[in-house]
């Protein structure tokens, strides 16, 4: 039989094979490690149990699951409140200006975050910049702790992530349609309601994409609360590598990671549902 | 008028100072000479010579340069053939296929990191170079396909036909005008591969093993210590390299063709 | 069956709900320039894409020199296309370009050359063999996408609309050099396009479609002075229709009473005693009488009318006359120094006139709604 296309069989056939093989065949056995027992000389015992399940939900690991969700949404709800402005006036800037203003946006985004993290630890050390400044002004008799607590992990996260939020959003504002807002304000609309009732539903697939992107790495990424937060900080991402990498309870780590997949699935959803009622409703 | 002007001209100052301040301190004290504190001590490169003069440094260095073109060229080839066939051809799982890259894209690393090692843990294979390499070219594919993806559809679809017209097959109808239209995006696609490649910490942090260590995962370890200069000097050349390269990624992808 | 170097028998297309071609049958000469005309919709560029292979028919079959190309790719077929948009590839120049096809099948060196030089010099384009697409105009790039078909030696060259982003004066030059190069080359031309008077002037045989089918299949003669049916007949030019009926009939000759007038005419339809017909007439058939010419007599048979409207177009003064039946028709009329009464064409809006045509110029068609 003479294939007709190899080209297409190859290229079709490798990408499938990929992603089948090294992203959704790892993510099933993680699902299923979560079932399983933890072993004494290899990492897993093919055993079912819900014991990993059961264990989130002792109070102590709940516990850290719900500091982790809160420093996260908190995190987040500070990057869409310092964002949405921004991303905002980005879009009312004339045209010239924007690409290299997007450009200053963007080199942050893909500038290594543990390099942007350690920025931040240089200038919250106690004789770190911050002190001395506020010493130089002061503002203060003596160098504050600023590390090593929770609004530094905090201050660090938001940090890192407010690049991955101010980009969705200014996506989605640009796309926005400016004579919508003019007809709601020819019908008398304030700016409250123009905001709340137009503004907010049309841009709300780039707000789920912005906090999708902001929440998720804000639970998983263990090296800022490592560095700001120091060993105090036990959050969900620190929890995950430590049950894999020190307690080596791989379904323990495993069923964690499971629920935050789950979340992202959730999260996702939501995003995929706002953007077709978003674009069911937008102009052609 | 002025007054709203000025408020909004000022937020975005405030916003980009953030952003960047912390950078500039970094860069700036890299080049400070005193060695502890922070108090200026004029401008010298003896952080950055310490580096150098560094064997194992280098090493690791090198690894990481090394991982990063691999799995950057490997991520850009399955990516790009991966972005004309979506958009070329129709076949079986077509939405499956974009959905599932798209999730790939969004999945948080430390969920990325752990699947993949669960994955090398039951193959049996050990942790090093070749997982890294693995994993590294997994995360970089779904960007590939997006930078590419979004060329292509300002594609002329009649320049396909025409190329089978005059007797060309798929093949070389991909590479002699296909590729060669797309190969801004193409490039720009390897050039984002290399800077993610280069910065990982979290995936590689799992996969991981004694005998390939990397740049950001050896950082890691030193920034854990404290602060130092050297450090300083170091991430400001990382920062330099991902800088040049994003810079010409976003120069490629802007122009017309 | 092989004497045709294109035949379809019985081809049709579907695109979702809506059938683009119907039953479509056609025989093409080695050699001919045949044109596809019709308006947007009628399916002529889905047919030349059936031919290109660019899309695969839901019935039917199609051979080019007598082989099925059932299951034939476009890359593998002896045809090449010249494209509406020309597809130039840009970032190569002209040049390679013409050189794609002919590198594909491995020819090299000074015969590659020697190829592409001469079928740039067919289309007078030597001296831009290294520009790229972009720094040429229109009327060049469409050369250019002629030289990269024909440089291939198909059998068959099909062009879809190739003229139709030129501005009118490079479009008629265009047409010209086109009709020239196919006699030169002697390949089978299959032109696409929407311009009856292109069509008429460039082809050896026309195939008038219409959603879907073909209405008319002949010479450019025989389409403009033949017409089959309605739709041929007010689609390629201009015509008149009046509407009459049979009063008297001994084929192939029939009198039709034409509003209060009875005229003997010849048609090569049968009809009966009491038929409705459309009598047609091409406005440049029609002869106009002032009303101070001819004896009463003479104007008996005439058709009384007033001008509504002059329109002078240089070379020809074209009128719209009211007869006095009601029915509106379209004149055109020419200088001709031999006619004295009508030698200036100075009509006026108002003028009364007296019209009839030279008969048997008419087609007789039957009465279509």
């Amino acid at each position: 039989m003479r294939i007709r296309e190899p080209f297409k069989l190859v290229a079709v056939g490798t990408i499938w094979f990929w992603l089948i093989t090294f992203a959704l065949l790892p993510n099933l056995l993680v699902i299923i490690a979560g079932f399983l027992e933890r072993g004494s000389d290899e990492f897993v015992t093919f055993a079912f149990t819900l014991d990993s399940y059961r264990r989130l939900l002792d109070p102590l690991y709940l516990g850290v699951l719900l500091n982790s969700l809160y420093l996260a949404a908190v995190t987040t709800v500070l990057c869409l409140l310092l964002g949405f402005p921004f991303a905002y006036l980005l879009t009312r800037l004339p045209t010239r200006w924007r690409p290299l203003l997007l450009l200053l946006v963007i080199i942050p985004f893909w500038t290594s975050s543990l390099v942007r993290t350690y920025a931040m630890v240089i200038i919250l050390q106690t004789n770190g910049l911050l002190n001395q400044l506020l010493l130089e002004l002061g503002l203060i008799a003596e160098p504050l702790e600023l590390l090593y607590t929770g609004p530094a992990v905090i201050a660090g996260m938001l940090y890192t992530l407010l690049p991955f939020m101010i980009l969705p959003l200014y996506a989605a504002l640009e796309k926005l349609d400016r004579r919508l807002i003019e007809a709601a304000r020819d019908l008398g609309a304030g700016r409250v309601t123009i905001f709340l009732r137009i503004v907010v539903p049309l841009t709300l697939p780039g707000i789920i994409a912005g906090c999708m992107l902001t929440f998720l790495p804000g639970l998983g990424m263990f090296y800022v609360a490592d560095l700001l937060g120091g060993a105090k900080a036990l959050l969900v991402g620190n929890l995950i590598r430590d049950q894999f990498l020190s307690a080596r309870d791989w379904p323990f780590g495993a069923a964690t990671s499971v629920m935050l997949t789950v979340l992202m699935g959730l999260l996702l959803w939501a995003y995929y549902l706002s953007s077709r009622r978003a674009s069911r409703g937008a102009l052609p | 008028m002025n007054l709203k002007r000025a408020v909004r001209s000022a937020y975005l100052v405030l916003i980009y100072g953030f952003l960047y301040t912390p950078i500039l301190v970094l860069v700036v004290y890299s080049f400070n000479g005193s060695k502890y504190s922070l108090e200026w001590r004029g401008l010298t490169w003896e952080w950055y010579r310490n580096l150098f003069d560094d064997p194992d440094l280098l090493q690791v260095a090198l690894n990481s340069a090394v991982l990063a073109t691999l799995s950057a060229t490997m991520a850009t080839l399955i990516g790009t053939m991966a972005a004309v066939a979506l958009y070329r051809y129709r076949f079986f799982g077509k939405q499956l296929l974009n959905a599932l890259i798209f999730v790939l894209m969004m999945t948080p690393d430390i969920v990325m990191g752990i699947a993949l090692l669960i994955l090398f843990a039951s193959l049996s294979l050990p942790l090093g170079f070749w997982t890294l390499l693995l994993a590294h070219i997994t995360f970089n594919i779904p960007f590939v396909v997006v930078t590419v993806l979004s060329r292509i559809s300002g594609f002329d679809r009649h320049l396909v036909e025409a190329a089978k017209d005059l007797g060309a097959t798929e093949f070389q109808t991909f590479r002699r005008v296909v590729l060669p239209l797309l190969m801004p995006a193409v490039v720009a696609g390897w050039l984002l591969s290399f800077t993610l490649s280069m910065d990982d910490v979290m995936v590689s942090f799992f996969v991981t093993g004694p005998t390939f260590e990397i740049l950001p995962l050896k950082i890691y370890s030193m920034v854990r210590l404290g602060v130092t200069p050297e450090i300083n000097a170091l991430c400001t050349i990382m920062l330099g390299v991902t800088l040049s390269m994003i810079l010409l990624a976003q120069l490629l992808l802007r122009e017309k063709t | 069956m092989s004497e045709f170097v294109i035949e379809l028998r019985n081809v049709s297309k579907v695109y979702g709900a809506n059938t683009v071609l119907r039953n479509v049958n056609l025989q093409v000469q080695a050699g001919e320039f045949l044109t596809l005309l019709g308006p947007s919709g009628c399916g002529k560029t889905t047919i030349l894409r059936l031919l290109a292979g660019f899309e695969k028919a839901d019935g039917g079959e199609i051979f080019i020199s007598g082989q099925d190309m059932r299951t034939l790719p476009p890359e593998e077929r002896h045809v090449n296309t010249v494209f509406q948009s020309y597809a130039l590839f840009p970032h190569l120049t002209v040049f390679e370009n013409v050189a794609f096809g002919p590198r594909l099948k491995s020819i090299r060196g000074d015969a590659l050359r020697e190829r592409v030089m001469d079928a740039l010099r067919m289309v007078k384009l030597e001296e831009f063999a290294s520009r790229k697409p972009g720094q040429l105009s229109g009327g060049q790039q469409q050369r250019v996408a002629i030289a990269r078909a024909v440089v291939n030696r198909p059998r068959v060259l099909l062009l879809d609309e190739p003229l139709s982003a030129l501005d009118y004066k490079l479009r008629k030059a265009m047409q010209l050099e086109l009709k020239q190069l196919q006699r030169r080359l002697g390949i089978t031309f299959i032109f696409v396009t929407h311009d009856q008077e292109e069509a008429l002037s460039m082809s050896d045989r026309v195939a008038v479609m219409n959603t879907g089918r073909i209405e008319q299949f002949g010479t450019p003669r025989q389409i403009y002075e033949s017409p089959e049916n309605l739709f041929v007949a007010c689609f390629v030019g201009e015509i008149n229709n009046l509407s009459g009926r049979v009063v008297a009939a001994t084929p192939p000759r029939y009198d039709i009473r034409l509003h209060d007038r009875v005229v003997n005419l010849k048609s090569k339809f049968t009809f009966a005693v009491g038929d409705h017909v459309n009598v047609l007439i091409r406005p440049e058939d029609l002869r106009i009488w002032r009303e101070h010419e001819g004896s009463d007599e003479e104007r008996a048979t005439l058709f009384p009318a007033a001008v509504e409207e002059v329109v002078y177009k240089g070379s020809t003064v074209d009128l719209v006359i009211r007869l006095d039946s009601g029915d509106l028709l379209s004149t055109t009329q020419f200088f001709n120094e031999d006619d004295r009464a009508i030698m200036n064409l100075d009509f006026g809006v108002g003028e009364r006139l007296f019209v009839d045509w030279v008969h048997d110029w008419e087609t007789i068609l039957p009465h279509e709604d």
